[in-house]
């Protein structure tokens, strides 16, 4: 009892879960478990079993609820045998399909976010991993079909060129940003335009269109260009290290190097670092380069790894979904490698739904849009779970002034 | 309105910056807070203010007993607060500011005229006078912090929170905000004001009440003298008077001729500089705000963003036209005057602060790698040297209280050998006992033969350092002269008038 008598009178201090639950990594578990909550409710209703037995709602509302349950448990079981692991397979290697498309799917994307997250810890919102993606892939191709290298030449230097592309791209809003202070949002999202057309016509030219095809894809990349594939059967392939060790390697500048602590520094006040001496323009200007390379390395991934060729719908998306990736991985280069393995299984998972279960692929983007929404949100998810504020550090920032 | 505090404790984590405190407040009532920087004044502040959750103790109003979950509650029991960063929205009217928060609406529309005339009334009665249809952006500083504290009038604030709000303000415009706060006293407001100058504690108070180490130590009235509250705050006795040893210039080492500056608008802002400052020497640079020292700190910094013409040496080397890095780098030390703006990173911690400046330099770091241990090392010793209260080198610098995070920059700056030391406002929100550490700091950055540059707003700190003291006015010099000349001749000088 003493331990009641405590409480009121401290008025009701929050428990250690809840403590933990209202932490940063708290709010995305709980966003995610809203996020699938909600989507269940869609998953429901768009299931012709439970519309039919709503008809009769009034009359069984039980036929209802258990058509309801039935469609989410089993639309929820494909999305996740279709993310992990296939339990009615025969063979080990393919049980664990699953987690090969979940990782090839999540490769390009860890790439992907990487580059947006690292331009967010300078303070810049980079929209243009989209183009800056196919940037790379555009390079990675041509190096890779062009040139008969022996691999340990023409791997590396198709993966370069992915980089190199992708840096160029970035590095021109990098450089409008620099000399002109042109928002990074607007012209990034210009540059996707231009390169989704650039593309699109680079592969109406013999340089690039496979021979004998009028459609918009150029030849295969040569064996010695491909990322090597880690089990025969598995489309999973080597990109997944190229993409740890970016992850590593962005880690390692944003925490030890002198320029991502200026990165760092320009990102969180970008006044007290002009003022500490650093160039605020150049740092504008490098870290577009490098988000860009970044984005370019996960063309190469799509082009070297997974596709094998260039197509015109070669970015598919990736580099919007890296938005979202990095939101996720609260732009921290390990949690965009966990944001992007989890939007990795989504997509893989979603595409098992739709054909276990017919549940619509659209519903993993309403799941994920739902996931976005509530981390942009913490205050929302805090209420819901009734959780504590816990330091309240953004408030109080604003709040505080220059005293204190 | 009478406010008590009974037993108040504000833990974060394991740290207590408020122990076991209680304070009575009685209606028309003016209570000063003194305390060392890290005392715990601002927490304290805000817990009444319901921006933070006491871990323990209560509140009471007018007898009631409170639970504020946000400033919001605080405000409805009669509790109002004026932040030292004004959280006014510029380009509105000081009716629209008013009104942000607790609308009132006439059917679906805005009624701004009921606000307008509620400013008016407000302003009069406390004999305020501000109008409410200026835009705030057009204010000085000053009337700003009038329009803070109308809209806590409005909203009824029989308790009056002023966390610091002379550190911004001129003389002149401490003067004024004094008298509010005896207009506002007669007409029955509790005012709680916190100040590290104690001048103005001594003129406001009706009774002192001292913090230290987050517990209140005693009570002092304000016919004490400063050095005894100095005393009681800090705990041993402090010399309120720098001991300086007469002045041995040398060579000059910042020359600064025909300087002119102009915005990016082209208005002029510097007219016409030409002055020096020896080796050994401090140049105190004193004006009323607003009269280009902030923008001649800048110049010579290279931070500036104007068209400066003429010429600035340092050792003989031109400055203009060169970059902040080449000019810090040249042996230049600078102490922006807004800390929060330009001097620190608040979501970086202490230790990276206090590299800000010098990360790229050895021994820092080497071919562009940190060099953690050195620098962790380093900043562990200035913490110490510079007794910067904070939970650890690793804390944010979010968590330091106001004067402590002055502490860093000042910490920065003085932490290599200089050849010129520019700072602004060097001593903004610090206590009494840092002050005469930091004064000590700078006298001896003098001695081993720097050229010291200090600009600031207040008077006895120009007086307390300076070998020279150049008066600006509107973006001139408008005379050197000696600290010995009287203060009303310094006053007619910031004023703009001549002997001659
Ligand atoms: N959000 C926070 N997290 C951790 N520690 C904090 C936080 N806010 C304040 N502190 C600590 O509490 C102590 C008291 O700080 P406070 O701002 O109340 O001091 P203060 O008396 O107002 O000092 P000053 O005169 O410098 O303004 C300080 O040691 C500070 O580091
Ligand atoms: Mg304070």
């Amino acid at each position: 009892m003493t331990d009641a008598t405590t409480v009121t009178q401290e008025q009701k201090p929050p428990s250690r879960v809840r403590t933990a639950l209202s932490g940063t990594a708290g709010i995305t578990f709980l966003s995610i478990v809203m996020a699938l909550i909600i989507g269940a409710f869609f998953i429901a209703f768009s299931d012709p079993a439970v519309q039919d037995a709503s008809s009769y709602f009034f009359a069984k509302p039980f036929d209802t609820l258990s058509a309801a349950w039935t469609s989410v448990v089993e639309a929820y079981k494909a999305l996740l045998t279709g993310m992990l692991f296939n339990p009615d397979a025969s063979s080990l290697v393919d049980a664990l399909k699953p987690l090969s498309e979940t990782i090839t799917m999540a490769t390009p994307l860890i790439l992907g976010g990487l580059s947006v997250a690292l331009a967010f810890r300078a303070g810049l919102f980079n929209i243009g991993a989209e183009g800056q993606i196919i940037l790379g892939s555009i390079f990675a191709a041509y190096i890779g079909f062009q040139f008969s290298l022996p691999w340990f030449i023409h791997l590396p230097l198709a993966v370069l060129g992915a980089f190199i592309g992708g840096a160029i791209w970035g590095g021109i809003a990098g450089f409008l940003k620099a000399k002109t202070g042109a928002h990074e949002v607007i012209t990034t999202i210009m540059l996707n335009w231009i390169a989704i057309y650039l593309v699109a016509w680079l592969l109406t030219k013999p340089a690039f269109l496979r021979e004998g095809r009028q459609d918009p894809i150029s030849p295969p990349v040569a064996d010695s260009a491909e990322y090597p594939s880690i089990v025969d059967q598995w489309r999973v392939h080597a990109g997944i290290i190229v993409a740890i060790l970016a992850a590593a390697a962005v880690a390692w500048l944003l925490d030890k190097s002198t320029l991502g602590f200026q990165f760092r520094a320009v990102g969180a006040n970008a006044n007290a670092a002009r003022t500490a001496g650093m160039n605020v323009s150049r740092m504008y200007l490098l870290v577009m380069l490098i988000a860009g390379g970044l984005a370019g390395l996960a063309g190469s991934a799509q082009v070297l790894g997974t596709e094998k060729s260039l197509t015109g719908g070669i970015s598919a998306g990736i580099g919007f979904d890296a938005i979202t990736v990095a939101l996720l991985g609260r732009a921290n280069p390990w949690g965009v490698v966990a944001a992007g393995l989890l939007f990795g299984g989504l997509r893989a998972g979603g595409l098992n739904m739709q054909t276990a279960t017919g549940t619509p692929i659209d519903i993993v983007l309403v799941i994920q849009a739902l996931i976005v929404l509530f981390i942009a949100a913490p205050p929302l998810v805090r209420s819901v779970f009734r959780l504590p504020e816990t330091g309240g550090a953004g408030f109080m920032q604003t709040a505080k002034g220059w005293n204190g | 309105m009478k406010l008590e505090l009974r037993n108040i404790t504000k833990k974060f984590g394991d740290f207590a910056a408020n122990e076991d405190i209680s304070l009575i407040v009685n209606p028309g009532e003016i209570v000063a807070l003194l305390g060392e920087n890290g005392a715990g004044k601002s927490t304290l502040m805000n817990v009444v203010y319901g921006l933070l959750q006491p871990t323990s103790g209560e509140i009471f109003v007018n007898d009631v007993q409170e639970d504020f979950e946000g400033p919001g509650d605080a405000m409805t029991a009669g509790i109002g607060m004026v932040h030292q960063h004004f959280m006014l929205v510029p380009p509105f009217t000081v009716a629209e500011n008013v009104m942000l928060g607790h609308e009132h609406t006439k059917g679906a529309f805005l009624d701004l005229d009921a606000a307008r005339s509620e400013v008016r009334r407000v302003s009069e009665a406390y004999n305020l006078q501000v109008d409410p249809d200026a835009l705030v952006e057009d204010l000085p500083v000053g009337v700003q912090q009038r329009v803070e504290i109308i809209k806590a009038l409005v909203r009824d604030a029989g308790v009056l929170i002023l966390d610091e709000p002379t550190a911004v303000l001129t003389p002149q415009e401490t003067d004024e905000l004094l008298g509010i706060m005896r207009d506002l006293k007669a007409k029955g407001t509790s005012i709680v004001f916190i100040s590290h100058k104690l001048r103005e504690v001594q003129a406001a108070a009706d009774r002192i009440v001292v913090i230290r180490r987050g517990r209140v130590v005693g009570e002092a009235s304000p016919e004490a003298t400063k050095a005894e509250l100095a005393g009681m705050m800090v705990g041993r006795e402090v010399s309120l008077t720098v001991e300086k040893p007469p002045g041995n210039p040398g060579e000059p080492v910042l020359q600064v001729s025909d300087l002119s500056a102009a915005d990016l608008e082209g208005r002029p802002i510097l007219r016409d500089l030409n002055f020096e400052v020896r080796a050994g020497e401090i140049l105190g640079v004193a004006g009323v705000q607003g009269n280009g020292q902030t923008e001649l700190a800048e110049v010579l910094t290279g931070l500036y963003e104007g068209e400066v013409t003429g010429s600035i040496t340092m050792d003989g080397k031109e400055l203009t036209g060169r970059t902040p890095r080449e000019i810090l780098d040249g042996g230049l030390g600078y102490v922006p005057e807004d800390r929060e703006h330009d001097g620190l990173i608040s979501s970086f911690t202490v230790t990276e602060n206090l590299v800000l400046d010098q990360f790229g330099n050895a021994p820092y770091s080497s071919g562009g790698v940190l060099k953690s241990a050195v620098i962790d090392k380093r900043a562990d010793e200035l913490i110490e040297e510079f007794d910067v209260r904070t939970q650890g080198a690793a804390a944010p610098v979010s968590s330091l209280s106001g004067g402590n995070k002055q502490k860093v920059v000042m910490a920065r700056e003085m932490s290599r050998e200089l050849r010129v030391l520019v700072a602004s406002q060097p001593t903004r929100g610090v206590d009494v006992g840092s002050i005469e550490f930091l004064h000590k700091r700078i006298v001896s950055e003098r001695e081993r033969g720097a050229a010291v540059l200090i600009i600031s707003s207040e008077l006895d700190e120009i007086y307390a350092l300076s070998d020279r003291i150049a008066v600006m006015y509107r973006g001139a010099i408008i005379g050197v002269v000696g600290p010995d000349t009287s203060r009303d001749e310094m006053g007619l000088l910031m004023a703009g008038v001549t002997n001659d």
